[in-house]
Formats: C-alpha cells, sequence, structure tokens
C-alpha cells in the first residue's frame, strides 16, 4: 500500500468517485423522470435503492436463483413497489401541495424503511461480486470488477433511457406530459397511466442501483435516505430535470466525496454532498445545465 | 383558526397545573409527569414549526439541528467550560438565531422542494457536526455530566419541579405566538401563505418577515433543546437527526399545522405514543409512524385541529 504515489492514489480516488457516482446519477435519474411528470419530489426514491438490493440478496443469495434471474425478478418487484407507491400514497392525497405532497413520500420511506427492517432485520447484507472479487490491476491501480459493472450498468440505464424518450411512442407520450400536462391530454395521452409508467421506472432504475451497489458497499434497511439525498443533490447540481445534468451531477458528487474522504476529513464524507447542495441551491439553484427559465417554470 | 380565545386557555393553564397533583396519586399514571416533561419540550419545538410551516407555509426537514444546537450549546459550555447553565440556554438560543438567520436568508428565499431539500441538508450537516467532533461534543456516544438548573438555590432535580420549569416555558411561548399571530406580522404571514406575489404586491417585505419567522422557531427549538439538556445531563447525537426532524413533521401534521393548539396536541400525543403506547408495537414502531403520517397527509389535512369542522361540514352536507 505504501509504495502507491499520490498521483496513483489520486487516480485510485477517481475510479471510487466515478463509480460511487454512477449509483448517484442513477437515483438523480429516477428522481428526474417521476419530478419531470409530476413535480412530485420522491424521498422514497432512496427505499427503492435499498430494496433492490436486499430483495436481490434474498432471491440471489438465500433462494439460490441463478444472477440474471435474480437480477430480474428483483427489478420486477421493485417496480411494482413503485407502482403501488404512486397508487397508494401519492395519487389519494386530496389535497396534493408541494408540502403535503412531500410529507406523503416522505411517510411512503418510513414505511418501506420499516417493512424493510422487519423483514431483513438491521444487519448489512453482502452480495456475491457478478463477475468475482479478483481485483483487476491496471497501471499500479486496483480496480474492482463491479465498479466496472456499476459503470456499465449506468451507462445502459442512459442509453435504453434516451432510446426510450426517443424513439417509442410511449416514451414520446412521457415527455409530452412532463413538456405541457393538459395539453398532453387534450391530444388523448392518458396522463395517470404516464404518472404510474414513470413510478415504475423510476423505480426499475433504483432497484438496478441497489443491485449493483451491494457488492461494494453492502446493504441494510437504513441506507435509503442518505442515498435518496445524495441522488437529489446530483439532481439538483446538474439541474433538476435534465437527464444529461443528472449523470453530470452525479458523477461530481461522487468524485467530491471520494477526495474530500481519501484527501480531507473522512468522517465527514457524507457532509461533502450536502454542503456542495446547500451552496448550489443557494448560489445557482438552476444547477449547471437546468436553465433559469426552465427552473423557475418547474418550481411551484 | 385565528383567535386566540381566553377561556380555552384558562382551561389549559389549570389542567397543566393541576394534571402532576392527580397523576402523582394514581399508581398507573405515576410517570404521566415525566412523559408530560418530554411532550412539553416538544411543543416548544411544535409550537415554532407551526409558526413556520402552519402560518408562513415554509417547510422545514432540518429542525432537529436547531433543536440539537440548544442542547449542544448548554451542554458543551456547562461540560467543558463550566459556565452558568442559564447563561448557557441563553448563549445556545443565541448562536440557533444567529444560525438560522445565516442559514435562512439564502434558504428562504427558495420555494417548495429546493427549501424541503436546504433545510433537509442543513440539519444532516448539523448532525455529522455533533457525530465528528468528539473532542467537543462527545461524537456518537455522547456528552455527560450536564448540570441541573438551579435558580437562588431552588434546585430543579424531582421530575415535577422540571415539570412547573418546561411548562412554564411552554406557556411563554405560546402567549407570545398568538400575540404574534394577532399582530400585523401575523395577518402578513398568512398573506405569505395564501400567495406570497399578492403578500408582495401589497408591500409586504416578504422575506424578511420568513426569515423572522424562521429565527423566533430557531429560538424554540433551540429553548428546548437546552432544557432537554440540563433535563436529562446527557446528550447524544442520535435524539437530534434526521427521524426526529420527521417525527416533528408528524406532530404537527397530526395535530394540525394550521393552530397552534393542533401543534401542541400533536407534540404531547406524539410524545405518548413514543415513550408509552408504541412499546406494544415493537419492530413495528418505524411502520406505525409511517402509516399516521401518510393517513393523516391523505384523508386529514388539517389534523386533528381540523376535525371538528370537517366533522360539522358533513353533517350540513
Amino acid at each position: 500500500m505504501e509504495s502507491f504515489t499520490l498521483t496513483q492514489q489520486l487516480l485510485q480516488f477517481m475510479v471510487t468517485g466515478l463509480t460511487i457516482g454512477s449509483i448517484y446519477a442513477m437515483v438523480a435519474i429516477g428522481f428526474n423522470i417521476i419530478y419531470n411528470v409530476t413535480e412530485v419530489l420522491n424521498l422514497a426514491q432512496g427505499e427503492f435503492v435499498m430494496l433492490g438490493g436486499l430483495i436481490m440478496v434474498s432471491l440471489h443469495v438465500a433462494l439460490g436463483l441463478p444472477l440474471v434471474a435474480a437480477f430480474a425478478a428483483t427489478v420486477a418487484t421493485v417496480t411494482v413497489v413503485g407502482m403501488l407507491l404512486d397508487r397508494l400514497a401519492i395519487r389519494p392525497v386530496r389535497q396534493p401541495t408541494v408540502m403535503s405532497l412531500i410529507i406523503a413520500t416522505v411517510a411512503a420511506s418510513m414505511i418501506f424503511k420499516g417493512l424493510a427492517m422487519l423483514i431483513w432485520g438491521k444487519n448489512p447484507y453482502d452480495l456475491p461480486a457478478f463477475s468475482g472479487r479478483e481485483p483487476i490491476l491496471l497501471g499500479g491501480l486496483v480496480i474492482q470488477s463491479q465498479y466496472l459493472w456499476v459503470i456499465g450498468f449506468m451507462v445502459l440505464v442512459t442509453v435504453l433511457l434516451a432510446l426510450f424518450f426517443n424513439r417509442t411512442i410511449l416514451g414520446k407520450a412521457m415527455r409530452a406530459c412532463s413538456d405541457n400536462g393538459a395539453a398532453a391530454r387534450l391530444v388523448g395521452i392518458n396522463t395517470q397511466q404516464m404518472v404510474l409508467l414513470a413510478f415504475a421506472v423510476s423505480a426499475a432504475i433504483g432497484a438496478v442501483a441497489g443491485i449493483t451497489l451491494t457488492p461494494i458497499a453492502l446493504m441494510d434497511y437504513d441506507r435509503g435516505a442518505m442515498l435518496a439525498i445524495k441522488g437529489f443533490a446530483a439532481a439538483i447540481l446538474g439541474g433538476l430535470g435534465s437527464f444529461p445534468g443528472a449523470i453530470l451531477g452525479g458523477i461530481i458528487l461522487g468524485l467530491i466525496e471520494s477526495y474530500g474522504a481519501g484527501l480531507l476529513l473522512s468522517g465527514y464524507k457524507d457532509a461533502y454532498a450536502l454542503i456542495v447542495l446547500l451552496l448550489v441551491l443557494f448560489l445557482r439553484p438552476s444547477g449547471i445545465l437546468g436553465g433559469m427559465a426552465a427552473a423557475r417554470s418547474k418550481r411551484v | 383558526m385565528l383567535r386566540i380565545h381566553k377561556p380555552p386557555m384558562a382551561v389549559g393553564a389549570v389542567a397543566i397545573a393541576v394534571l402532576p397533583l392527580i397523576m402523582g396519586r394514581v399508581p398507573a399514571l405515576e410517570h404521566y409527569p415525566l412523559l408530560m416533561v418530554f411532550a412539553g419540550i416538544y411543543c416548544l419545538l411544535t409550537i415554532g414549526l407551526s409558526l413556520l410551516m402552519g402560518y408562513a407555509g415554509q417547510i422545514s426537514l432540518g429542525h432537529a439541528a436547531f433543536y440539537g444546537i440548544g442542547a449542544y450549546t448548554s451542554g458543551v459550555l456547562t461540560v467543558h467550560f463550566g459556565l452558568n447553565p442559564w447563561l448557557c440556554i441563553l448563549a445556545g438560543a443565541l448562536l440557533a438565531a444567529l444560525v438560522a438567520l445565516a442559514i435562512g436568508t439564502p434558504a428562504l428565499k427558495l420555494q417548495g422542494h429546493y427549501l424541503a431539500m436546504a433545510t433537509l441538508a442543513f440539519g444532516i450537516i448539523v448532525n455529522i457536526v455533533f457525530r465528528e467532533e468528539v473532542r467537543w461534543t462527545g461524537g456518537p456516544d455522547g456528552l455527560i455530566g450536564i448540570p441541573m438548573l438551579s435558580l437562588f438555590g431552588f434546585h430543579f432535580d424531582a421530575i415535577v419541579k422540571y415539570y412547573y420549569l418546561v411548562w412554564a416555558v411552554v406557556a411563554g411561548a405560546f402567549v407570545f405566538s398568538a400575540n404574534l399571530l394577532q399582530s400585523p406580522v401575523g395577518r402578513a404571514l398568512r398573506a405569505i401563505h395564501t400567495s406570497e406575489a399578492a403578500a408582495g404586491a401589497m408591500g409586504i417585505p416578504i422575506a424578511r418577515y420568513k426569515v423572522t419567522v424562521f429565527v423566533i422557531a430557531a429560538v424554540m427549538a433551540a429553548l428546548g433543546g437546552s432544557l432537554y439538556a440540563h433535563f436529562m445531563n446527557f446528550i447524544n447525537p442520535g435524539t437530534f437527526d434526521l427521524f426526529f426532524s420527521i417525527q416533528l413533521i408528524l406532530m404537527i401534521a397530526l395535530g394540525g399545522m394550521h393552530s397552534i393548539w393542533g401543534a401542541m396536541v400533536g407534540a404531547i400525543l406524539i410524545a405518548f405514543l413514543s415513550f408509552e403506547w408504541l412499546h406494544h408495537f415493537g419492530e413495528w414502531e418505524i411502520v406505525v409512524y409511517g402509516l399516521v403520517l401518510l393517513v393523516v397527509t391523505i384523508f386529514f389535512p388539517k389534523g386533528l385541529a381540523g376535525l371538528p369542522k370537517m366533522v360539522t361540514e358533513r353533517i350540513r352536507r
């Protein structure tokens, strides 16, 4: 370890930062999908990640399902959870205001967290890495293969979403809803179904983030809130509602955290992202890629 | 809703004054004064929060931070510097006011989601500071040896004595808030809640009023925190975390955030729920909290305080 030069160390932090940043990016993308269609800020987004990780552990490790089957089943399960969240917690709110909807998602995240504690207990769970724990050595860098899986899945999610939003009727209908809900309804788009779809897609992406993260960082019932906040910080940093912004914001945040923990005080690891969030909110609430006008029209 | 009637206040004051005398005589209720001490401390927090959220319409998901700032100022200054506890309470309130001013001035320009996340982030950062500055705060293990309060040789060493102290402070906060709401400031706040644009057009200095309420709510929370610290003689970061901020939201949502009475009812109910009744649910505690919060948000947007009106409207229909 001591033979590492400073440059090598800095590169090492960068790899870690990119990996954790990819997770934040996925959470931020999930935020944006729901936010764009509904203007709801889903604070339960982190619980999708937590559930993804823990359900995967149960299916893959405890039940012994093969990796791919367990992966698909986990994503499907969390997707259903996301749809239930819309139907049971968000849509029934009688006086939907920003405040009441935020409180509804907070309540939902407490229920998810509490149920997860009842099912899995308080201990963290491990998941075998997708292609073994043998690290890849690259020019003095130690790269865990799981890091590449995380980054790869983030890229995959991005590509699939881009295709979905630009090439499919359903995706275009969803974009229409986020541009102008009333107009979308006028041309015959079922906006309620689009909202449900947004929750479903968002939950699925959260599950992917959770499944890929667990082999690196373990998973327990209590992780959701912090992941949601970091993901939100990434979304704000990039510009709320913008998908390229979410990826950029996630990666910048991951790098800040990784370098902050490595070079400054590691105990304050969780604080760096939040300090950045506060600074962005105070100085430039529209984020890096968000236009000021867009931010204003979205703000309720 | 807006007017604070004198008779209910008198009834409330008498009830609070007599309660320990009755509770002390019934063996099954003997520990209720202890619960009421916590309930009173929570009331200080929720009264301030209802001014901010219910009346001014500004969300705060990090209010536990100010509670913690009060508690830790009292704790650190008494334990490490041996200062007079009353002076420390004052210092805690002052520090909370300054922090609220520094955070509130930029934060309250934000609206809706952005404000929610800014306060959330602030609350977590403060909690991390409590955990990490081990030299001063004792870190996750907490800070022990915080002295109890005494005044001119009179020691607040029994629960019942502390009960009266806490509830006297609550009464002060209540009267202050009631007066504030009936003053031009209160009317301005309600105007801001209804429509910021309209209020601004009427010449109400929106930003200044919002920050003022934020500071008032922070000072009340800090007072509650100091009272908690001197009562427990021990504090740790877990008391002031995100979960408690959310519990505070639950209190005012349950009681009804558009009324100070509602905020107090919510605080007392949750204090009894969490210390007395929820034990029966054991591990289900978090789920129960979540369900209560969800049901209140969906079905009773005005909380318990809005219930009588809901019922009469139902009947009339």
